[in-house]
């Protein structure tokens, strides 16, 4: 019995491994022997079950195996995208780096040297309260200001262009300072390279 | 009726009279030629003209926008001075008088009057000198329909000659303003009227400027970080990037006072410098400014062309310099005390050459200045709201800026002369204007 039933269970885990682990076996166990008692064929069916079952929990240890792979993945990119898309904030007319935000620019070097495919359009923004021409000008510096940061930890400057909107896009319509602190910032857009996105080293 | 609002006029008119001050009156007694003296503006009414009301009031509040004369109102109706209207509204008999009742209109406290005489195509305009009893100027315009498309114009150069005949020197009104309003260049009319767009609605615009014949403006077509810069032909609607400005964001261009040069900033990577271009060769784009770490922008040009003022960072936050056209002698313009002084930016020459207009940023607030080229002295023009981003009128007096005064962004005309300001437009939110020089 426990002959047979290892037996079975082989064929089943082959016929799993023949249909490519998406089914079940379709076909039946070997043909019993014309021998057989009535006790040995309960027993072959429960076997030829207990096989089936046991095929469909090991294929579905592995979808989930293959699912929390790709879950982590997934999340392991977003966390990725999310750190070399993660914005810098400035004070008031001016486009220095403040000491709160290297941490993040030190992230995007790391994940940049490990991603040599990836290419970044730094984008300044300013608040309404200066000058609408100056402003343009100004953003201009807050992206390049960013742009050196990074060509300063290694990155190819190649590989980062710089575009200035001024205070043409607040990503907050109000008129006081929280509203200002929130639109005086670099915004990180992905160009290319995102697809195969790796972890620093 | 008209007998009634006319009696009802003289009364008002008579405690106006009282109301204006001594010297003014006893001027008036004595003028025996056409004078006019800066400071005591002397009052004009514009006569009924028969047929000819929408004109008669354009020109009324044109005279009134200048800001040179006091305006005086005649109550609407019939011309007082050269119609009789019979009881119970019959016909009427207009002769066509000549001859005002001159007393009539001194007595409305009136220096000059106006008369307009049609009908159209060909216009008479007459300058009545009150005092004098006599008519000072005399010119016939030719003035299309009201609906026509030059008529607004029209009035407009009748009204600046009115304004020529009496100070020396021509109005204002036969101008207009350009500016950005939902990212769209607008234009309208010196008087408020009139507003058009001029670029789509699919790109998106910004720092419009005239040429000085007023046939072109350039203005940036910003795209997405970037920006073009665009001549834009007005009577045709063509248009022509300037070659070499689609790759960087190129921005605030101004025509050189001669047409034949735009000068611009552009920011790269390397910052922000001013650069020209020839526009009439199409050709040549030259390097003012070399900023490094600076930024160098919004260039204006004297009106001899020969310098230009600009904004750069040099010292640190922006403020106003001056160099030559090919960016020699590079020099402080608007002093400032450093690390007490704002922010100062939007530099636009005067006509004359005498003031350069900017905005500086004062306790957070960005108000208008007047830099004194002469002596380089700097005052304050404005208190009220945030203003900015002035540009002046033909006359090199008036202002136009954008102002919060009234809540939201809006432009205004203020008179530097005076300091009477109105506001320009009302709707939207309106920015970044440029006034013409006069247009033919």
């Amino acid at each position: 019995m426990s002959l047979s039933f290892r037996s079975l269970l082989v064929a089943a885990v082959a016929a799993v491994a023949a249909c490519g682990g998406k089914q079940p076996p379709e076909q039946p166990a070997p043909a019993p022997a014309p021998t057989a008692q009535p006790d040995d064929q309960a027993a072959r069916d429960k076997a030829r079950a207990d096989s089936i079952e046991a095929a469909r929990r090991a294929q579905a240890e592995r979808d989930k195996a293959a699912a929390d792979a790709a879950a982590k993945a997934a999340a392991l990119k977003a966390s990725l995208m999310q750190d070399l898309t993660a914005m810098i904030h400035f004070d008031f007319d001016k486009s220095d780096i403040k000491t709160d935000d290297e941490s993040n620019l030190n992230r995007k070097a790391a994940i940049l040297a490990s991603n040599s495919a990836v290419h970044v359009r730094v984008a300044g923004h300013c608040d309404e309260r200066g000058s609408d021409e100056y402003n343009l000008a100004l953003g201009n510096r807050r992206a390049a200001s960013a742009k050196r940061y990074l060509v300063g930890k290694g990155v190819d400057g190649s590989r980062i262009e710089t575009v200035s909107f001024g205070e043409e896009r607040p990503i907050d319509p109000g008129h006081d300072e929280t509203a200002w602190a929130k639109n005086r910032r670099d915004e990180f857009d992905l160009t290319s390279g995102v697809d195969n996105l790796v972890a620093p080293r | 009726m008209t007998r009634r609002l006319l009696l009802l006029a003289l009364l008002l008119a008579g405690n106006r009279a009282q109301a204006q001050d001594t010297t003014k009156a006893v001027d008036r007694g004595v003028r025996i030629g056409l004078t006019y003296e800066p400071g005591i503006r002397p009052s004009i009414v514009v006569l009924p003209a028969r047929g000819l009301d929408s004109a008669k009031s354009i020109l009324a509040r044109d005279l009134d926008y200048s800001d040179r004369f006091e305006v005086v109102s005649v109550p609407p109706g019939d011309s007082v001075a050269t119609t009789l209207s019979l009881p119970g509204g019959g016909a009427r008999v207009t002769p066509q008088s000549t001859t005002p009742n001159y007393g009539l209109y001194r007595a409305f406290g009136a220096d000059y009057g106006v008369e307009l005489v049609g009908p159209e195509p060909v216009v008479t305009v007459r300058l009545h000198d009150l005092a004098a009893s006599l008519v000072r100027q005399e010119e016939k315009f030719t003035l299309p329909a009201p609906n026509a498309p030059g008529f607004r114009m029209a009035v407009h150069r009748i009204s600046d000659q009115v304004v020529r005949w009496i100070t020396g020197t021509p109005g204002i009104a036969a101008s207009r303003i350009l500016f950005v309003s939902n990212k769209r260049v607008h234009r309208v009319d010196s008087d408020g009227v009139d507003l058009q767009p001029l670029t789509g609605e699919t790109e998106e615009a910004l720092s419009p400027a005239w040429s000085p014949d007023g046939s072109k403006m350039v203005y940036t077509q910003f795209n997405a970080g970037r920006g073009a810069l665009v001549v834009l032909t007005l009577a045709t609607g063509q248009r022509a990037t300037v070659p070499g400005t689609t790759a960087d964001l190129n921005i605030t261009p101004v025509f050189s006072p001669d047409g034949k040069n735009l000068a611009f900033a552009r920011s790269n990577e390397e910052g922000t410098d001013i650069f020209t271009f020839n526009v009439g060769d199409w050709c040549c784009p030259l390097r003012l400014t070399v900023g490094r770490f600076a930024d160098n922008l919004s260039p204006t040009y004297a009106p001899d062309g020969r310098r230009i003022a600009f904004v750069s960072t040099r010292a640190g936050l922006p403020q106003i310099y001056v160099m030559d056209n090919d960016g020699a002698d590079q020099e402080l313009f608007a002093p400032f005390d450093y690390g007490v002084t704002g922010s100062s930016n939007a530099p636009e020459w005067s006509p004359d050459g005498a003031m350069v207009v900017f905005h500086r940023e004062v306790s957070k607030v960005l108000q208008l200045f007047l830099l004194e080229v002469a002596g380089r002295r700097v005052r304050q023009l404005t208190s009220t709201g945030r203003n900015e981003d002035a540009t002046w009128a033909p006359d090199g007096r008036h202002l136009a800026f954008v102002s919060d005064r009234s809540g939201r962004r809006q432009l205004w005309v203020i008179d530097t002369e005076s300091g009477r300001i109105r506001q320009l437009t009302t709707t939207g939110i309106a920015r970044l204007p440029a006034w013409s020089r006069r247009l033919q």
